[in-house]
């Protein structure tokens, strides 16, 4: 086995030769970075020098690299440094080496007053962007819609049945259980404080009220959107990734028509079903914690849930629901086709649909609420 | 040291891999020289990159053994099996660059693994390897959603030879690549090779890239190596895939 790299300094008369010794090769680079320094002080002094490296026994990049690093450093005015005892095996090497540029790497991170202020800029504009996009995304969606109306054969219903079966069909279990343990925490809350008061009863109020207008139909919008809004993102996302919905659109087909329109479809018919089953779950919990906990029998509870709620809370609830799919949807499937090549791209977007979703489908809620407000329901 | 040039860099025995009820590859023997460029070819769906991914262990074997480098790959440990890995290079057929770090920090990646090195060093090699794959220093802070199919397989390459290996896979080099740049990317492993003295395992169905840079050929069929050899040796077969193969409309076009 060959030794421990080397680098000696033997003079001969007026000139100066560094006799490289030993393995020249990656796994020694520390070392021959540390010596490589060393020598390159050399530099300014008015003698000859040749690098023989006659005695290397092994030589690859990092080596042939170095090598010509110190001989590039060691070049001064019209005294250029010799490699000198290069053997036949290595010499195309070296001049492979010999070739590079030695372009200084510009570092673009540095953080100025500018940069920052041009940071804030275009973030401001990217919300405005995103705006222009969700409207973007509305229109379209809405005109193939239409198209879809005219033309009921472009409709795809296997497409459409089949997203179906994903948001709604096999999101029934965590929703149903989530909301009913949600109702099952609301009744128990209201009626550890309310028994203070001996207001037992009134938990039946404030459940289905609560439930029906508002719990039932946010959490369950706030659900999907995590569980189907990052989903869609994901697949139109990766989709976009492998250029399949160029190739769709170069088959003259409309990427909205179909893909972004049964998934949209199937969101707006599953959201108000989930709802529906939810409140249900909700209302159940509570009356199982009502009853076991406060001692509200099952009759004395529906009798009052019938006083407390009217059919306009149940309708104030499930009006929101579709409208909340649709932007769910729509937020979605707009940021799954922003995606760009990286697989960082589409973790940050899928990360987006689904903190926007959330957002948005928060916002409409606020929205709904001054406008029933506003009419009296 | 001197016992590994006799023997061969790859010892492939009696390789069996299997997928469901499907033998893909059926006690396959295989030897690989130091120094030399091995093409390898055989018809689609014989089990080519089967066979490459089973050497690098990506895929499991039901039979058989695998030396590298003089080591059995079954029976190493945790630390002969990285220095193994530390030793060759993979090129896949899509390039599997990282798609969320730059060219630089991709050719840096096993770098920063492997080696204490300053950053300053690993920034003049990687442009140094970014020179030998011919590529401009300019590409290097790009990402690679930002490359053609020909420069993210020359960066693929550049990130495959980055720790200076003795071994390289190249699975399709030239798939995708216009007759200049594949020609080119012959070269440069022919190039490279010389320099680096590096053994190459090419994956390939280029003929041209067979006839110009591959030293030996070996030939993949029903689960077996259907003949090795040099291009005369194959030309010479009178095995019915091969006359097909060597003397086709194309392999005429290319020998002119």
């Amino acid at each position: 086995m060959s030794g421990d790299p080397k680098l000696e300094r033997i003079a001969k008369g007026n000139a100066l030769a560094l006799c490289a010794t030993g393995t020249w090769t990656a796994s020694f680079a520390p070392v021959l970075e540390r010596m490589v320094a060393d020598a390159e002080k050399l530099a300014g002094t008015p003698q000859n020098i040749f690098i023989d490296v006659s005695e290397v026994a092994k030589l690859d990049t990092f080596g042939a690299w170095l090598i010509e690093r110190l001989r590039r450093s060691l070049t001064q005015g019209t005294v250029e440094a010799q490699i000198a005892g290069l053997s036949a095996n290595y010499s195309s090497l070296v001049d492979e080496v010999r070739r590079v540029r030695a372009t200084p790497v510009v570092d673009s991170s540095t953080i100025t007053i500018t940069g920052m202020l041009e940071q804030i800029g275009r973030t401001v504009a990217g919300v405005a962007g995103t705006f222009a996009g969700l409207i973007d995304m509305l229109g379209a969606v809405l005109a193939a819609g239409f198209r879809v109306l005219i033309h009921p054969r472009s409709f795809r219903l296997t497409s459409t049945v089949h997203h179906m079966e994903q948001v709604c069909w096999r999101a029934v279990p965590i929703i149903v259980l989530i909301t009913f343990l949600i109702g099952c925490i609301i009744a128990q809350q209201g009626i550890f404080h309310f028994r203070r008061f001996g207001a037992d009863i009134f938990v039946v109020d404030m459940l289905g009220v609560l439930v029906l207008r508002e719990i039932g139909v946010l959490l369950v919008a706030i659900m999907v959107a995590g569980r189907s809004g990052s989903a869609y993102t994901a697949e139109l996302g990766s989709m976009k990734m492998r250029e399949e919905i160029d190739a769709l659109r170069t088959m003259g087909f409309d990427p909205i028509e179909v893909l972004v329109l049964p998934r949209m479809l199937a969101l707006v018919l599953a959201l108000p079903i989930l709802a529906f089953l939810g409140a249900m779950a909700a209302l159940y919990g509570g009356g199982l914690v009502a009853w076991l906990y406060g001692g509200v029998e099952p009759e004395a509870f529906l009798l009052r849930l019938r006083d407390a709620i009217s059919i306009d809370h149940f309708i104030v609830g499930i009006v929101k629901a579709p409208v909340m799919a649709a932007v769910i949807g729509i937020v979605a499937c707009v940021e799954g086709l922003a995606v760009q090549g990286s697989a960082e791209s589409l973790g940050q977007h899928t990360t987006a649909s689904v903190v926007k979703g959330i957002f948005f489908v928060i916002v409409m809620d606020g929205v709904f609420a001054i406008f029933f407000a506003s009419i009296g329901m | 040291m001197a016992g590994e040039i006799q023997n061969p860099i790859i010892r492939v025995r009696d390789i069996t891999v299997q997928f469901g009820a499907t033998r893909v590859l059926d006690g396959l023997n295989l030897d690989v020289k130091r120094g030399e460029i091995l093409g390898f070819v055989g018809p689609s769906g014989a089990g080519k990159s089967v066979l490459t991914r089973t050497i690098i262990g990506l895929v499991p074997k039901v039979a058989g053994s695998i030396e590298v480098f003089g080591v059995d790959l079954d029976s190493s440990s945790t630390s002969q099996r990285r220095n193994v890995e530390r030793r060759w290079g993979v090129l896949f057929q899509q390039g599997a660059l990282f798609s969320s770090l730059t060219v630089r920090q991709n050719i840096q990646f096993p770098m920063r693994e492997y080696l204490r090195v300053s950053q300053r060093l690993m920034d003049e090699i990687t442009m140094a390897k970014l020179t030998m794959v011919g590529l401009k220093p300019e590409v290097a802070e790009r990402f690679p959603s930002e490359l053609s199919g020909g420069m993210i397989k020359r960066v693929a390459l550049a990130r495959a030879l980055s720790l200076d290996p003795d071994l390289v896979f190249l699975d399709e080099p030239t798939s995708g690549l216009d007759p200049i740049g594949a020609g080119d990317f012959d070269e440069l492993v022919r190039t490279l090779q010389r320099t680096l003295g590096l053994t190459v395992f090419m994956v390939t169905h280029d003929l041209d890239s067979l006839y110009t840079a591959c030293d030996r050929i070996a030939v993949l069929g029903n689960g077996k190596i259907i003949a090795a050899g040099s291009m005369a040796d194959m030309q010479a077969s009178q095995h019915p895939w091969l006359r097909q193969y060597f003397h086709g409309k194309r392999a005429r076009a290319v020998m002119g």
